[in-house]
């Protein structure tokens, strides 16, 4: 039976119910590397130029690492766009050349295309391509495809309960995952899913709040619609498929009652959160809003004490509420 | 309406032009020095690239001296540069300027739009003035270029370097100027004459070509003036962007002159084979070509935090390896101090110089090269 491999990094959080569920229809065996640990990021470093995001460099130690199993390929996928007229970014158009530069003696790679920019047939010949190196069976093959997006989508949906993707992969995994349902304050908290639910590049941020008694709002728990017609209201289109979910969640949220405060966590270095911190930043003026830039220097202390000044001062702020509240942006 | 647009590096003289003949009040911003800088840090964001930083200081100082009508061109990603006028123009709001922005783009779903938004600036001038307006700006473009290729060939090989440097100065300021295309002709004869006519030095030639992104390669007050540093170190300087080729190729769509970019790409293809926002791609590309022409070494210069080029970056190491051909790699922020890219340039060409020209006593007197280290 043939393996292939699956970093456990990047797009996983959001396509690794898709990816599994369409291998193992096919037969083929799927091996992730390990969650990100100290060891994974430091082999990262190494590899990748030190210009790089945090994320990206971790993605390289995921690779190195996958490539010590016994694997018979290597999935990476260059993720260029997965919708109409949206990019995700410069870097993960290069991403499978920028690893193939760094490691030389990867296992065969397969490197897909997803570009969904302009159409979106290219994507399932591609797919189905894919399929055809593990089975000549295309009706196989196509059904594998059917029952991966319906995972896909049932894994996402897990979301609305409360739970963060990477949780939510658990889960639809079968494993149990308990999570404190405290709800004193409620946090919008924003960022790249890459680096939000990675638990090591984001400093386990999620639980952090949670046990500081935060309900933590994901993007992926708002409402689509209601988050795409907030981001429409930006002068021109964000064209970072991220990042325009990002200034929607923002603007969503600061008039959604429920919500206390937004916390946009952003990774330095990163190109499209330097321009949409700075546009949240500028529009949301009526909610508390804290932007936090992490790499691989940050020091746990420092975000922890940032994280509990900024909910003390929810609290304080809920207390007082009489005209003369401090104005949110100074 | 008074019109103003950012520098990058010798546009602004094409750009003035094609404003000018539009019958628009132009008033371009002053050159960029440490206070354009300065301002630009000040309110732009933290770790956004070097480029919207000096724009924004350039619209600031343009402001000040009376411009009201801000044109800055755009895009639909994914490099940066597609959402800068939008933050631009929040910043400036912010701080309390009043202006208008018109922003030139490809238009997102109507194509009316960018007429619309040329017609807008273009009010009172017909479609055939329009069309000479923009053939003016073409010759001046061209005059500028030809200048700046005949200064990168003759500084490294010129005794004078000082002499070539005010003498091209001048003709830059000469063509600004001009307001004929008769004349733009003599004009650039006749500087061409003056800097042929200094003497030559008979030292090795070494040729660098020096890839990378567009704005730090064009603008020299982001590079430190790379391109002459180089060449008063006798380093012969091949970009890989010339403006006219990139106006070529992106606006005229390659039918005024013949383009090399299809050669280019397929250069780049064994290394990256897909496109990656900016220039990224093209670095490659013009990596591998400036190689296999013979180069001695190569340059990559960019923005702190350039995506497209951090991609190019890690690529170029292996181009380095299998093509033979020693690379170096410089970001540009405003931390970046003189001296310490001076060290790195001028070890660079040590280095070459070394590896290129045998250590022949011929040389060794001429002190062409040093091989006293052992």
């Amino acid at each position: 039976m043939a393996k292939i491999g699956i970093p456990h990094s990047l797009f996983y959080y959001y396509h690794y119910p898709l990816w599994k569920t369409f291998f193992e229809i096919l037969g083929v065996t799927v091996i992730t590397s390990p969650p990100t640990n100290r060891l994974i990021i430091n082999k990262g470093l190494n590899l990748a130029v030190d210009e790089a995001c945090f994320p990206i460099k971790v993605y390289f130690g995921h690779v190195e690492e996958l490539c010590k199993e016994d694997i018979d390929y290597i999935f990476l996928p260059r993720m260029v766009s997965i919708e109409k007229k949206g990019y995700i970014c410069p870097k993960f158009m290069g991403l499978p050349n920028m690893i193939k530069a760094a490691l030389p003696n990867l296992p065969p790679v397969i490197d897909i295309t997803i570009d969904l920019s302009k159409t979106d047939k290219k994507l399932k010949s591609d797919v189905i391509k894919i399929g055809q190196l593990f089975t000549d069976d295309n009706k196989l093959i196509k059904r594998a495809l059917v029952a991966a997006t319906n995972e896909f989508y049932l894994c996402r949906s897990l979301t609305k309960q409360g739970y963060s993707m990477s949780e939510a992969i658990k889960v639809w995994a079968g494993e149990e995952v308990n999570f404190s349902k405290a709800n004193d304050l409620t946090i919008c908290l924003l960022g790249h899913g890459y680096s939000l639910y990675d638990e090591a590049i984001s400093l386990n941020v999620i639980n952090k709040l949670r046990n500081l008694g935060v309900r933590v709002v994901l993007p992926e728990y708002l409402e689509r619609k209601k988050v795409e017609e907030y981001a429409a209201t930006v002068p021109k289109r964000v064209f970072w498929t991220l990042g325009r979910k990002m200034v929607g969640s923002a603007l969503y949220s600061e008039k959604n009652p429920e919500i206390d405060g937004i916390i946009y966590l952003a990774c330095f270095g990163c190109g499209p959160d330097s321009l949409i911190g700075e546009i949240i930043e500028r529009k949301v003026k009526e909610k508390p809003f804290m932007l936090l830039t992490i790499d691989e220097h940050t020091g746990e202390g420092g975000f922890m004490t940032r994280i509990e000044a900024f909910c003390d001062m929810l609290k304080r702020r809920r207390e007082i509420i009489y005209e003369g509240n401090f104005s949110t942006y100074g | 309406m008074k019109v103003t647009f950012p520098h990058m590096g010798n546009t602004h003289i094409p750009i003035k032009a094609l404003l000018h003949k539009l019958k628009l009040e132009v008033i371009p911003p002053p050159p960029v020095t440490k206070r354009t800088l300065e301002l630009g840090i000040k309110y732009s964001p933290e770790y956004a690239c070097m480029p919207l930083k000096i724009n924004v200081g350039n619209f600031i100082e343009a402001i000040e001296k009376g411009a009201n009508t801000v044109v800055m061109a755009g895009g639909w990603g994914p490099c940066r540069f597609g959402y800068y006028a939008q933050v631009e123009r929040d910043i400036l709001h912010d701080l309390g300027y009043k202006f208008d922005m018109v922003v030139l783009e490809a238009p997102d779903f109507k194509f009316s739009e960018l007429f619309n938004q040329v017609r807008s600036l273009a009010k009172n001038v017909s479609l055939y003035e329009g069309l000479k307006a923009v053939n003016f700006a073409w010759h001046k473009l061209n005059a500028v270029e030809v200048l700046e290729k005949k200064l990168e060939y003759l500084l490294p090989r010129v005794i004078n370097k000082r002499e070539i440097e005010k003498i091209y100065d001048e003709g830059l300021i000469t063509i600004d100027k001009c307001d004929s295309k008769i004349e733009l002709k003599s004009i650039v004869n006749e500087y061409m004459n003056k800097m042929e006519g200094l003497s030559l030095n008979n030292a090795q030639i070494l040729k660098i070509g020096l890839i990378g992104e567009i704005y730090t390669i064009l603008e020299p007050s982001t590079n430190y003036d790379i391109i002459r540093h180089l060449g008063r170190l006798n380093v012969e300087i091949t970009r890989s962007i010339y403006t006219s080729d990139w106006v070529n190729d992106h606006l005229l769509g390659s039918k005024i002159k013949k383009s090399n970019r299809k050669h280019i790409l397929t250069a780049a293809n064994p290394y990256l084979d897909y496109w990656v926002g900016g220039h990224g791609w093209e670095t490659i590309g013009f990596a591998v070509d400036f190689a296999q022409r013979g180069f001695n070494g190569l340059i990559q210069i960019g923005p702190l935090t350039c995506m497209p080029e951090i991609v190019a970056h890690q690529i170029l190491g292996r181009v380095s390896n299998e093509e033979n051909i020693p690379t170096m790699t410089l970001y540009f922020d405003e931390h970046s101090g003189q001296a310490g890219i001076s060290t790195r340039i001028e070890a660079f060409v040590d280095m070459l110089k070394r590896k290129n020209f045998a250590c022949t006593n011929e040389y060794v007197e001429k002190g062409v090269v040093n091989c006293s280290i052992t």
